[in-house]
């Protein structure tokens, strides 16, 4: 994203808006519009299938065992895909996002996770790949990606959310995947950095370590050793299989709760060392002007922030009545403690139902149950994070970081719903 | 001291040597092998704020021009203003605007960033494909483009740590939190 001047931006998410509209708008109405196409042979043959008649799928043997070696999901979800805009300047360094909207619980599944490249996706062979461990330590190391798995191993459900999710200006992203779709959680597996460290022995004047990707941008970035010391891991494992190309296979550096850009992919190098690198990414990219025309660097902690993902914008309640709001909650500094949600514009908020489990710098599942009267309403959620902070309002944000400030955006998301049931992001109006 | 004492005093010695040499070459688990100086030399392309890891050679800002326009101008623009890719030049004294044009000479703090950028991403298409020299002519030619260099320098090591960049004290620490939301519950 960062590549992009404002009006790609807006050029981008106005048309992936349009296109998801369409999309989810066919997916959730198509049952309440079913009716409308009734003697139609479409209509007819769905009929033969529904009470009191028995379904076709019933009549016939399926699919025999091994008609698909790597499973996939059933072709009635074929529209259940990642957010890639169509009309980029590029695709080399860009983004794609997490259909938020249309997933359930906390885990993203691998082919969904968002992703975000500088230099495109590298096919590595894990048997050619090395990591190499220098600078201030007791003796510099190269590991083979056996060598790393044979440290001892630990697994973390963490979210990874990439700093700029969403920017400041308008238009705000219609969808709940336009928005804050560089977004996802997963089961990681790796080994504990500080194992990897300790092999090596680090001096005493060892103060940061600078991670290098084996990809076209050599990524680099500079984390503090007391994240590497703490819960940082070097990854090779996501949801149970290892690492998709696009996550950094085979290896990568995780730092739960920093933002995702630290998260270096396709990991080579370990560069031990007493100051930052001030790389390229920390400072012309990764940092955080201010109105003053100053600007914040190392910017690391992910702030805690929320979402609704149903109902969201694009899609459409059919009828009054009873619905399930439900979302998603997270921050990098720990554990979400509270979600409040509002049903009528801000005026009053009432907790929310929290989903265990409550995992530390992970994505936890809200859900309210809600009556909708039919009226034209505004709804929307804020997050409390165990060191008790509350998610702010975007008008918060602005007042002191101004629209020209590009990353860390964690503002509350209101959904407009429009007497017919459409959902629209009301920030926009 | 009786011989048997003596014996007895060289082994633990020994022992404790051994282990003082293991303890060198090895970690707690053992694994990995050392890394030796030229492989460590081969892949460590890191260049300090200060200029320290910056390599011998030296460009000249007409020779990056010519590299420039062979390598560069398809995404940065006739003379680095811009296309498919970043803007490379002028925006100084935009910053405290509205509209902050963030470039090479307005925003980047540190000069020799510039030379560690370069050769390990760009260009896009062959990164780390171009000559320290050909590297530091086009560092220099960027540099010129936003007049922080004369038109007839020749940048090296040295000149290009010394380069103090309008920006360079444009960074501050994050001092998030820095809003607070009241958390209002009933009529708010």
């Amino acid at each position: 994203m960062t590549e992009l001047t404002d009006a790609d931006n807006e050029n981008e998410l106005a048309l992936t808006s349009r296109r998801h509209f369409l999309r989810g708008g066919a997916a959730i109405g198509g049952a309440a519009i079913a009716g409308g196409f009734a003697g139609t042979p479409a209509a007819q043959a769905e009929a033969n299938n529904l009470p009191p008649n028995v379904p076709e799928w019933m009549k016939a043997p399926g699919d025999p065992m091994g008609s698909q070696l790597y499973g996939e999901p059933s072709p009635f979800e074929k529209n259940v895909i990642k957010n890639i805009p169509k009309n980029l300047p590029q695709y080399i360094s860009a983004s794609g996002r997490t259909p938020l909207q249309d997933l359930d619980g906390i885990i993203t599944p691998n082919g969904l996770f968002y992703e975000r490249h500088h230099g495109g996706v590298p096919t590595i062979d894990p048997a050619q790949h090395r990591l190499m461990l220098h600078g201030l330590v007791e003796r510099p190391l190269i590991f083979t990606m056996e060598d790393i798995r044979r440290f001892p191993s630990e697994s973390h459900i963490y979210f990874l959310e990439c700093s700029g999710n969403p920017v400041y200006k308008k238009p705000y992203g219609k969808t709940a995947s336009d928005l804050v779709g560089l977004l996802s959680c997963a089961e990681w597996t790796g080994v504990s950095l500080k194992l990897v460290l300790a092999e090596a022995g680090l001096k005493p004047e060892a103060k940061w370590v600078v991670a290098e990707g084996a990809d076209a941008a050599a990524m680099t970035r500079s984390i503090p050793i007391e994240k590497c010391l703490d819960d940082a891991m070097l990854v090779y494992s996501q949801n149970g299989e290892r690492l998709r190309p696009q996550q950094g296979y085979p290896l990568r550096l995780l730092v739960p709760g920093f933002e995702g850009n630290m998260n270096v992919k396709w990991l080579r190098r370990l560069h031990v060392v007493a100051e930052p690198a001030y790389s390229r990414e920390e400072t012309s990219k990764y940092t955080d002007p201010m109105p003053d025309g100053s600007a914040r660097e190392f910017t690391f902690y992910m702030e805690a922030k929320s979402i609704i993902t149903r109902p969201s914008g694009g899609q459409r309640l059919t009828a009054k009545g009873f619905h399930e709001i439900t979302g998603i909650a997270w921050s990098g500094h720990g554990k979400i403690r509270r979600v409040d949600v509002s049903v009528d514009d801000g005026k009053n908020w009432q907790e929310a139902q929290l989903q265990e489990p409550i995992l530390t710098r992970a994505l936890t599942r809200f859900r309210l149950p809600w009556h909708w009267n039919g009226e034209p309403t505004i709804i929307q959620s804020r997050a409390i994070d165990e060191t008790g902070y509350v998610q702010p309002t975007l008008a918060e944000l602005l007042a002191v970081r101004g629209d020209n400030h590009f990353y860390h955006n964690n503002a509350i998301w209101p959904w407009h719903i429009a007497e017919d049931g459409e959902v629209t992001n009301a920030a926009n109006a | 001291m009786p011989p048997m004492r003596k014996v007895w005093i060289v082994a633990v010695a020994t022992l404790l040597l051994t282990c003082q040499a293991r303890a060198e070459t090895q970690g707690p688990y053992g694994i990995g092998r050392v890394a030796t100086p030229a492989e460590i030399a081969g892949w460590n392309i890191d260049i300090g704020r200060d200029g320290s890891g910056l390599p011998p050679g030296s460009g000249t800002v007409s020779h990056g021009r010519e590299v420039f326009e062979q390598q560069c101008i398809a995404c940065h623009g006739d003379k680095g203003q811009g296309g498919v890719g970043d803007k490379l030049v002028g925006g100084q004294g935009t910053l405290p605007t509205a509209n902050p044009v963030r470039t090479v000479g307005s925003y980047w703090p540190y000069a020799p960033t510039l030379f560690d950028y370069i050769r390990r991403a760009m260009p896009q298409n062959a990164p780390q494909s171009l000559s320290n020299d050909d590297v530091y002519a086009v560092s220099a030619y960027i540099l010129n483009l936003n007049d922080l260099l004369p038109a007839d320098a020749t940048l090296d090591a040295k000149t290009l740590a010394a380069i103090k960049m309008p920006n360079r004290n444009g960074f501050g620490v994050d001092p998030r939190p820095d809003v607070k939301n009241p958390a209002c519950m009933s009529g708010c």
